[in-house]
């Protein structure tokens, strides 16, 4: 795990007087996929949002410790948020499309970054569709609302307009959580061949989708990292006894 | 002894019904009330052509387009000054007090009688800077009216446009005034549409602070620094001096047919956007 492509040293975020994460230390590998699992309130998803300053939208929001992009540090006041947001690419629990047509929604961000024409574009929405097995469902109606797909749908077009802006890395925060077994399937066929081009953080509270598709596990408890590690050892022989519950689904 | 629910919703029911069949039925007697008068009244000349003594006879020409002109110019004024600062209060500022008493403070000037902004108006523009009584006094005049309720209006409706579009927006790389371009204010456009026409609506009625303002000449404006007379100040006059009530229902009946199809002109122009972008 040398080849680390963020780095979080010491981490803590304060949301005004509640601290949301203590002390998370560990390195963030280049094209594999990690894997955050833990219970709810655990700092998973507040973790995740650090890594693209999400968190930053909210008031009183306050960070210590640090969070290096490719040795860089993203909360450096000379840092361009909105550059750092294009390297990194987040898909949320909820499928939330825009109110635009499919089309639209994909092509949001590379409009935003300059991308123009309607052949680059089109060849753009064709590829960020295919590579999240969305293309053949709605090759034939790119023009209709992305709010018409169906739940499932409506998650992967979020994961093609992420890959549409071509980023380095992709967060997932639970992106499976609502939907059927069938299209978390091909959520997850998706990211197992993505890795190869992009480093994923994936968030979950399923600790057998992490078990499945992670090469690397990590595991929250209340705002602090407890064990990290690659996904057979975690699953296997964890070192801490707190972890071995979790995953063994004796926790409570 | 408790009454059966089967009792309490049919009284919940006709209560509810009643209710809305007195407004509508109000509502109704009103408008046809003065359309019956002022319809026989209407025809092409009566909009067309310039009043004679005082109104007594002619039509309203001038009037139609004061009453098309004022509005138009304190709009103009009043949509961006509004909507900038609905925007600014929601998405770059904290919620902080001094948010709060920004927001109280609007919520106060909407309920202030027109009357005292037509004071105002008439002291500082009309006086002060001796505009005189003209299409610029009374257009800034209602301008300052109707903002309140413009950047209220526009302020709900941007803060119900979801949180979770602009996160969205931003995670994908997008500046806060390409947020609010391209996601939070199509989405809010409805209800900021219906603040802009309830402005509109208000400064079409208004008679107090335009005569303060805006004077009531009969004449046709030459320039922004005429005095100009609108449909609702004529009606008012004529009604009021006993001039001629037979056009006093004409003037009403134009009055309210124009704010009838300004409203679906509107409503019809929101509804094309929306339909393009939901399709």
């Amino acid at each position: 795990m040398s080849d680390a492509k963020i780095t979080v040293r010491k981490l803590s975020v304060f949301f005004g007087q509640v601290q949301s994460l203590r002390w998370v230390t560990m390195d963030v590998p280049r094209n594999r996929i990690l894997g955050i699992i833990g219970p709810s309130g655990s700092g998973k998803t507040t973790f995740l949002r650090t890594l693209n300053r999400l968190n930053d939208l909210f008031p009183n929001t306050h960070i210590e410790g640090e969070v290096l992009l490719d040795g860089q540090d993203i909360h450096h006041p000379g840092f361009d948020v909105v550059a750092l947001r294009k390297r990194i690419g987040m898909v949320f629990a909820l499928p939330v499309p825009l109110p635009m047509s499919i089309f639209d929604n994909i092509v949001y961000g590379p409009r935003l970054s300059g991308v123009k024409g309607r052949d680059r574009l089109n060849e753009l929405v064709e590829r960020s569709l295919k590579a999240a097995f969305l293309w053949d469902e709605v090759k034939d109606r790119l023009q209709t609302s992305g709010l018409r797909l169906s739940g499932g749908q409506q998650q992967r077009l979020c994961l093609a307009r992420t890959l549409a802006m071509e980023p380095e890395v992709i967060l997932l925060d639970e992106p499976c959580s609502g939907l059927d077994p069938i299209s978390t399937a091909k959520i997850e066929e998706a990211l197992t061949v993505l890795k190869a081009k992009y480093t994923i953080v994936l968030v979950t509270n399923n600790t057998k989708q992490a078990a499945r598709v992670a090469d690397d596990t990590a595991f929250f408890l209340m705002g602090e990292m407890i064990e990290y590690g690659p996904t057979p050892q975690i699953f296997t022989v964890p070192h801490d006894k707190r972890t071995n519950d979790y995953v063994t689904g004796r926790f409570g | 002894m408790r009454i059966p629910p089967k009792y309490t919703q049919m009284f919940a029911v006709t209560l509810l019904a009643g209710a809305t069949l007195v407004t509508l039925a109000v509502l109704l007697f009103i408008i046809v009330f003065v359309l019956q008068k002022g319809l026989p009244v209407m025809s092409v000349k009566f909009l067309f052509t310039n009043p004679q003594e005082m109104g007594r006879a002619g039509g309203i020409f001038p009037t139609l387009v004061g009453s098309v002109l004022l509005p138009l110019l304190a709009i103009l004024i009043a949509m961006p000054l509004g909507i900038g600062t609905a925007v600014y209060l929601t998405e770059y500022t904290r919620e902080t007090w001094v948010t709060k008493v920004i927001r109280f403070g609007t919520d106060c000037l909407a309920g202030i009688p027109s009357i005292i902004f037509g004071l105002f108006g008439f002291i500082f523009f009309v006086v002060m800077l001796g505009m005189g009584w003209s299409l610029m006094s009374g257009g800034l005049t209602l301008a300052i009216m109707i903002l309140p309720t413009i950047i209220r209006t526009s302020e709900e409706a941007i803060r119900a446009v979801p949180h979770s579009f602009r996160e969205v927006s931003f995670s994908l790389g997008a500046t806060r005034w390409e947020t609010v371009m391209k996601v939070v204010l199509p989405n809010a456009l409805p209800g900021i549409v219906t603040g802009l026409m309830l402005g509109i609506g208000r400064c079409i009625s208004e008679t107090a602070a335009v005569i303060f303002t805006a004077g009531s000449s009969l004449r046709l404006p030459q320039s922004g620094f005429d005095s100009v007379r609108t449909m609702a100040v004529h009606f008012y006059i004529l009604a009021r001096e006993g001039l001629s009530n037979e056009n006093a229902y004409g003037t009403a009946a134009v009055l309210i047919i124009a704010v009838l199809l300004t409203n679906l002109v509107a409503y019809w122009l929101m509804h094309r956007f929306i339909a393009r972008r939901t399709k």
